[in-house]
This record gives C-alpha cells, sequence and structure tokens, in this order.
C-alpha cells in the first residue's frame, strides 16, 4: 500500500471517514457514523480486581478491560502497596516495563504505565496513576530490580523522580543534557544545542 | 542492584583485596570489538577478579520514541527496523501487531503464514550472526565465517522478497504488501535442507571443543529466579530452566498452530545458553518447513483505511524476538499520528544482567558474557 507513505503529518488529510465502496445506486444512504465507532473499555470483572477494590476501597479509580488488555487505574498514594499486593499475593513476579506517558494539559500532567506479568497465571495487567508534575513516583526497584533502568530511563526522558531508587541518573543522555525530551513540550528542532557544539563540535544539533 | 562506582577518587578505599593490592577501575569500550556495538563498560577489578561492572549506554541513542510522535503510523514503521538490526523483521512484526491490534483487525491468515517464514528466517539470521561474532570473542574463528556464508543466503532470500537485505521493512500495518515471488517457497524449502547439515557442523566444532567448552561452561551463570526478577528473558532465560515463550505462552500470528518445542537449558550458563540457540535454529527450521506446506491462499492485506486514525486507547503488544520479550506500548489519541508509543527492547533489559553475571568472574568472562547475552546496542539505546 504505497499510498500509505503520503499520510504527510502537515500536510491536510484527506478526509477518513469517506465510505471506501462506491454508493453507486444508494439512493437514500443510512446516515452512517462518521468515523467507525471503536472498542470501548469495559469493566473488569474478576476477582482480582474485585480483591484490590475490597482492599483499597475509592482509592482503585477503574479496573477495566480494553481489546482484551487488562489495566487497573489508582490512585497515586496507594500505587506502591498495590503494587506490592500484585506482587506479593497475585503472583505478578515479572515487571515487564515502566513507563510515562506526558498530557500536558492536564492537571496532573504524568501518567505513570507499570506493565507486569504473570508467569503462574499467564496473564499481563497494566496499572496505572496520574502523578503531578514535580512530584515523585514510587520506586519499585525493590519489589523488581529489573526497574532500575527502566526508572532511569524514565527519569531521563521525562524528568520524573523516583522515590527509593538507589542510583537515580540519566542513562540514555549525556549528563550535561538540559531537558527532558519525551515531554510533549520539547520541541525536537529546539534540544539541546549547547552541549553538541560543546561537546561534539557540530554547529547545529540536528 | 548496581553499586555505584566511584571513578574519580581511591576507589579502593580501606577494602582488603586479594593480594592486598589497589582495586583497579578499568575501562572497557565504547570502542571495543568484543561490545558488539558502542558499549562501554567500567569493570572494578581485583587482580583479575571482577568485583563490579557499570555499564555507561547511550551512545547510539536517536530518540526512536519522539520520532514515533512525530510521524503517521506508517511512517513510523521502517524506522523500528533500525532498532534490533539482525533482527529486522521482528521489529516490524511486533510493530504491525500492535498497530492492528489499536485497530482492533487482524491480517489474513496467508499475511499471517508469510510473516511466520519471514520471521523465522530472519530469528536463524540473528542466532547466526549472535554464534559467529560469540564465538570470534571467546577465540574461535571459523565459526565466523560459516555462519556468515550461510547467513547469506538468508539475506538473498529477504533482498528477492522485499528488496531489502537487512532493514526490510517486510510488513506493513494490516499484513504484507509483497506476495511471495515466483519459487519463493521451493526456495526456503531447499534452503532449510541446507542449513540442518550446517547447523551440525557449527556444533561439531564447537559442542565438544575442549577450549569452548573450559570458556563456557560454568561462565556467566544466572538463575531462573534472578532472570525473573531482572526481567530477562529469551534464551537467556530459558537457559536458565524456565520453560517460557511467547510464541506458546501468547501466541500470535498463527503460531499455535505450528508444532515445536522450546529448548531449555539447566545449568543457567554460557555453554547452556549456547545450547538453547543452537536447538532453537533447529526449531526454527521446523516452524519454517511447517508454515510453507501450509501456506494457504488468500488476500494478504487486512481492509483497513488508507489514512490510519486508531481510536483513542491504549495497547501492549509484545512477541518473541530473537533476544527476547519485545514490546510495543502504543497510545492513541485518535489523530493520524501516535501520542506514545513505547518499546520495550529486550537487550536493554537483558543487559541489566551483565553485572550480576559477572561479579566474581575473570576479565576475560565479561567478553565471553556479553556475547551470550546476544544484545544489540542499536535497540538497547533506541
Amino acid at each position: 500500500m504505497p499510498e500509505e507513505i503520503k499520510g504527510n503529518s502537515s500536510a491536510p488529510q484527506p478526509p477518513a471517514e469517506k465510505p471506501a465502496t462506491p454508493a453507486a445506486a444508494a439512493p437514500a444512504k443510512p446516515a452512517a457514523p462518521a468515523k467507525p465507532a471503536g472498542p470501548v473499555p469495559e469493566p473488569w470483572n474478576a476477582a482480582l480486581p474485585n480483591a484490590l477494590k475490597s482492599r483499597f476501597g475509592s482509592a482503585i479509580l477503574e479496573a477495566n478491560t480494553y481489546i482484551d488488555q487488562n489495566y487497573v487505574t489508582v490512585d497515586g498514594q496507594v500505587v506502591r502497596d498495590v503494587l506490592q499486593i500484585l506482587r506479593d499475593e497475585q503472583q505478578f513476579d515479572y515487571c515487564v516495563d515502566l513507563t510515562a506517558v506526558h498530557y500536558p494539559k492536564k492537571d496532573l500532567q504524568f501518567e505513570m504505565v507499570w506493565i507486569l506479568y504473570s508467569f503462574a497465571r499467564n496473564e499481563r495487567m497494566r496499572v496505572k496513576t496520574r502523578i503531578k508534575d514535580g512530584d515523585p513516583a514510587p520506586s519499585v526497584v525493590s519489589l523488581w530490580p529489573a526497574a532500575n533502568w527502566l526508572e532511569r530511563e524514565c527519569y531521563d526522558m521525562f524528568g520524573i523522580a523516583f522515590e527509593g531508587h538507589p542510583d537515580l541518573r540519566r542513562i540514555l543522555l549525556p549528563d550535561g543534557w538540559e531537558g527532558f525530551p519525551l515531554r510533549k513540550d520539547y520541541d525536537i528542532l529546539r534540544q539541546d544545542k549547547a552541549w553538541v557544539q560543546a561537546n561534539l563540535g557540530i554547529e547545529s544539533g540536528q | 542492584m548496581t553499586e555505584p562506582i566511584s571513578t574519580s577518587s581511591n576507589p579502593a578505599g580501606n577494602d582488603r583485596t586479594f593480594l592486598d593490592s589497589n582495586e583497579l577501575i578499568l575501562n572497557m569500550g565504547p570502542q571495543h570489538p568484543s561490545t558488539h556495538g558502542v558499549l562501554r563498560v567500567i569493570l572494578k577489578l581485583d587482580g583479575e577478579k571482577v568485583r563490579g561492572t557499570e555499564c555507561v549506554i547511550g551512545y547510539l541513542h536517536r530518540g526512536v520514541e519522539k520520532i514515533a510522535e512525530n510521524r503517521t503510523y506508517a511512517m513510523f514503521n521502517p524506522y523500528v527496523d533500525r532498532m534490533d538490526y539482525v533482527a529486522s523483521v521482528s521489529n516490524g512484526l511486533g510493530y504491525c501487531l500492535a498497530i492492528e491490534k489499536l485497530l482492533n483487525t487482524e491480517a489474513p491468515l496467508r499475511a499471517q503464514y508469510i510473516r511466520v517464514i519471514m520471521t523465522e528466517l530472519n530469528r536463524l539470521a540473528s542466532h547466526m550472526v549472535w554464534l559467529g561474532t560469540h564465538a570470534l570473542d571467546i577465540g574461535a574463528m571459523t565459526p565466523l565465517f560459516y555462519t556468515f556464508r550461510d547467513r547469506e543466503e538468508i539475506l538473498k532470500i529477504f533482498e528477492k522478497y522485499c528488496g531489502a537485505r537487512l532493514t526490510t521493512h517486510a510488513f506493513r500495518i494490516g499484513g504484507c504488501i509483497y506476495e511471495a515471488y515466483e519459487g519463493m517457497e521451493q526456495e526456503i524449502l531447499d534452503y532449510c535442507t541446507f542449513l540442518e547439515p550446517k547447523i551440525d557442523e557449527y556444533e561439531q566444532l564447537l559442542t565438544t571443543n575442549r577450549i569452548w567448552v573450559e570458556r563456557t561452561r560454568g561462565v556467566g551463570f544466572i538463575s531462573g529466579e534472578d532472570c525473573i526478577a531482572l526481567g530477562v528473558t529469551g534464551p537467556v532465560l530459558r537457559a536458565s530452566g524456565v520453560k517460557w515463550d511467547l510464541r506458546k505462552a501468547q501466541p500470535y500470528s498463527s503460531y499455535e498452530k505450528f508444532d515445536f518445542e522450546i529448548p531449555i537449558g539447566v545449568n543457567g550458563d554460557t555453554y547452556d545458553r549456547y545450547l538453547v540457540r543452537m536447538a532453537e535454529m533447529r526449531q526454527s527450521v521446523r516452524i519454517i518447513r511447517q508454515a510453507v506446506a501450509g501456506l494457504p491462499a488468500g488476500p494478504i492485506m487486512a481492509k483497513i483505511p488508507k489514512v490510519l486514525k486508531p481510536p483513542v486507547g491504549e495497547v501492549y503488544v509484545s512477541i518473541e524476538a530473537p533476544k527476547g520479550e519485545l514490546g510495543y506500548f502504543v497510545v492513541s489519541d485518535g489523530s493520524t499520528q501516535p501520542y506514545r508509543i513505547r518499546v520495550r527492547p529486550p537487550s536493554f533489559v537483558n543487559l541489566q544482567a551483565l553485572d550480576k553475571m559477572v561479579r566474581g568472574q575473570l576479565v576475560a568472562d565479561v567478553v565471553a558474557v556479553i556475547g551470550t547475552l546476544d544484545i544489540v546496542l542499536g535497540e538497547v539505546d533506541r
């Protein structure tokens, strides 16, 4: 499908909602929805979210399933305890990944996401929480040592501090780098040119 | 886990060391032939014993995740090939599966089979690069020439199929764009027949070779529990006795239809990881044979819109790449560009186990352990 390549971000997009089939002799077109309605998150009803809800009550903000994938969103105050219980009591022994998503327009700017897997249950889930810009996230290195470098990368890219991390430093970018690249307000054209010029002797950062 | 190593002041402090000598800080890399790219390892040594390591990474950091936010879904597809560039087909498969999941669609069956064939060929190619370079690092030069000679045939198949040898961009979101070329099935079957005795040949060179066994057995031990705690996946995890492979545990792209085994090791050392990867190559040949034999007819592209606008939502999809679990966490805000793409790279997470595996071992073993972890720095740094 070579036409896909034409999809330039700055050029105006052709409307995607045009029906693909030529409605040749359709006299009265039914009012088709402009966009096919996507799947919606459904409540996740299982023993695990119910156990969490009965334990933490309203601090479990939602427990949903979206396209066969389960996630819980919890209050920032209890997220460390939720993760601890998932590991100790629900056999989520493998921390697959942790990352953040930046929503600069919201009050709680960062959404933290922990992706967990349980070998015993062969089950995956995500734990999410919202934190303010400048607030620390709890470190889970003591629960899963795998989180060590993942948290360092998250700090490197978003500037989120992890409370209790043994060695929180930049990992991919050089130590003297200014700014946190994966924040939405970090413009790729205005990256740290000063560092590049001083250390690499290149005029432009690009 | 990793205690920070001071490189400026006297690192020995008041610790009594072996031979009462001072501890030595040795810098390895970033330009070092056995680091497989630009990896810098700072070693804290006591004589020849390694007392600690610190990895300095990021030399190949290109900001792939930031690039993704400034491209459309289809435009970002070729970029993922540049992460693990010796297994680019796997990267593309994981990405396409993730976006298809976000669109709540699936590739047609024929496309799924072609994807399996290409991905398993790529696994063979990736393991061959690993074997050649790993053996070269610890003194066996011949396997490098043998494996690169035989890998060449796989690259030729890729070239015929999609026009590229290394960064293939073989698949598209929704299926495949290229139909199997004339005579591809027979060529791949012939290659399988050609390769099996070659795998025996590699094994003849190494499996009972005394130097190889001495350099690998008992070296770089890691237990199954430590692997899980450190998030280590792939052949390293399986060599420590954990029978877990995403192709079996959570099958994708029709892997449930194929009959194959998950080879596992017992001792969790470099030798067992070698055996596991050799056995995996034979299993890959087995899968390719079944997929070619059962290649169904039909379309190769699902009906997806030309301009992709996935509904608002987020998914995490992962596959068993040659190095371990390769995952994509994709957040869509309903526009043509991904709001956020997070790549879960197996090499990055596996490299974290280096410190655990080399502590208390000899300097020369560091080279063996970096080789056995099978890292690609393009994926570590992204």
